[in-house]
């Protein structure tokens, strides 16, 4: 059974490039299903825009099932919306009330710089994996399943941190703009495996030091992990801490870096 | 292909191979945010030490004149006569004073930092679901205790704002004047705005501490299941210990329970 909620006012943020100066744009949807997911609703404005000949509200979107990390939006100020442990594809209209009214910013932050309306360019988060989010794997035949036994809550914890799904809420919600929880669930997730260690001070090293030249710092205050569609605990951010501490301080032939 | 864009932080897109900088250990380890927590950390430790031992020597008050004096003058002849009279003081000063001014600058700069990570702010208002009043406020609190503590030195330390700091005092027994620490604690305290003041900075320090404490975990990574839920507790204890301590002293003058 579905219903029909009435009279929603959206504030949307308009900005028409990197350097334009961006605005707020008042639209009314008079009426839609509850079944509707939020990008659906910005779907059928922006129709609606077309058909009126205005240019369509630019947002990023693709999986529109929670695993691609490619949809955004700080929607009434909160990183992906209302709802805890979901990305605003899986936000469903029947989340509003009649007559409310929803403002829509993109994420904010010096890297994530601004392409158009609602949109922004994640690339520094590329430069973070491209920086150690990787392990050294032997070419050759295909091993065996199960070749390398891994202790079921070692397998558990990595794959918590490996639910990452880069869409950078994290960084929206931080007040610091800051992503220590995405860099700490990308270095949990390989240095708690045993494929990771091998790259293991060197990766949290070069991971962190990356982050640094694009983001602000952590202080602590947990928004990351309330914002994050796949509630990644701010427990990674300290394994990470101590991963870099032992890179700085332990013996370097212990830990085989160059 | 994503489009290149430069800050002045350096390139956004681009590869990430960039060459290594050769310097010193620690300033490179200083250089970085990560870095800086850690200094944050373990200097707030050596701070929240320093707290402690003088809430506790401060509760010689209750048990007279010549008990707090005697402690102050203790605290001024440490190891004498193995080391000059006042020296041990000032190195536990010189620690002090190294500690406060790299907590200060780990501050300063990541707040710089902070800033240069969102110089567009949020056009619409926030909604924040962690984080608390103490965590939001950690820069007020701490700039506040600053001014506080800067008043705090010209009263009972220099005396610029106390004319009895400074007087001398003998004890029944005792071979030489020492100083008259508990008059001019009284004397500062009866000054009501005085004691007001150091009610209010004294709440803010504990605000700071609610926070502090806690985070020191997360910035040095002391994280273990076994004892991450008594880390909350550690903090609010600690914070409620340093505020009870230290508040109940004005307050205990203004009421006359000690004069």
């Amino acid at each position: 059974m579905s219903n029909t909620i009435k009279n929603i006012t959206l504030k949307i943020w308009r900005q028409s490039g990197p350097a334009a100066k961006g605005y707020f744009e008042t639209h009314n949807i008079p009426e839609i299903t509850d079944e509707a997911s939020f990008l659906e609703m910005l779907d059928i404005l922006n129709d609606r825009l077309v058909t009126e000949g205005k240019e369509a509200v630019v947002f990023d979107h693709d999986c529109r099932e929670g695993i691609c990390g490619t949809c955004s939006l700080m929607i009434d100020g909160q990183a992906h919306g209302p709802q805890r442990g979901t990305a605003t594809c899986q936000l469903h209209m029947r989340k509003f009330k009649d007559g409310d009214s929803i403002t829509i910013e993109p994420w904010r932050a010096s890297a994530f710089p601004l392409i158009k309306d609602l949109m922004v360019d994640r690339s520094a988060f590329d430069r973070i994996i491209e920086s150690g989010g990787y392990i050294t794997a032997e070419t050759g035949g295909a091993p065996d399943a199960n070749l390398i036994p891994i202790a079921k809550p070692i397998a558990d914890a990595a794959m918590d941190s490996a639910e990452c799904i880069g869409c950078g809420a994290c960084v929206a919600a931080c007040p610091n703009g800051a992503a220590n929880l995405f860099t700490a669930a990308k270095v949990a997730h390989l240095n708690r495996l045993p494929q990771g260690q091998a790259e293991r001070y060197s990766r949290v090293e070069a991971m962190v030091e990356t982050m640094d030249e694009h983001f602000g710092s952590c202080t602590n205050h947990g928004e990351c992990e309330a914002a994050c569609p796949k509630e990644i605990s701010i427990d990674v951010i300290a394994l990470m801490h101590k991963d870099y501490r032992k890179a700085k301080f332990a013996n370097r032939k212990d830990l085989a870096r160059s | 292909m994503a489009q290149v864009v430069t800050s002045h932080r350096g390139p956004v897109t681009g590869t990430a191979n960039r060459a290594k900088k050769r310097r010193p250990f620690l300033i490179d380890l200083y250089s970085t945010a990560v870095g800086k927590k850690y200094v944050m950390a373990l200097t707030g430790i050596g701070m929240m030490g320093f707290v402690l031992f003088h809430m506790i020597g401060n509760l010689k008050m209750y048990a007279g004149a010549a008990d707090l004096d005697h402690y102050a003058h203790f605290l001024q002849t440490l190891l004498y006569p193995l080391a000059p009279k006042g020296w041990v003081l000032w190195i536990l000063r010189g620690g002090l004073i190294t500690m406060f001014v790299l907590h200060l600058h780990a501050a300063w700069s990541l707040t710089r930092l902070n800033r240069e990570a969102r110089p567009v702010k949020y056009q619409s208002s926030r909604d924040y679901q962690i984080a608390n009043f103490a965590s939001r406020t950690m820069r007020w609190s701490g700039l506040i205790v600053l001014a506080f503590i800067v008043w705090h030195l010209l009263d009972l330390t220099f005396g610029v704002v106390n004319s009895e700091v400074g007087n001398m005092v003998q004890y029944e027994g005792d071979t030489e004047k020492i100083k008259a620490v508990y008059v001019s604690v009284i004397a500062s305290f009866d000054r009501i705005p005085v004691a007001l003041f150091y009610v209010v900075a004294n709440i803010l320090l504990g605000i700071h501490l609610f926070h502090g404490a806690w985070s020191i975990f997360q910035s040095l990574g002391w994280n273990n299941p076994r004892f991450n839920k008594w880390r909350r507790a550690f903090a609010t204890g600690f914070a409620a210990v340093i505020v009870v301590g230290n508040v109940s002293f004005p307050v205990a003058v203004m009421a006359g329970v000690i004069s």
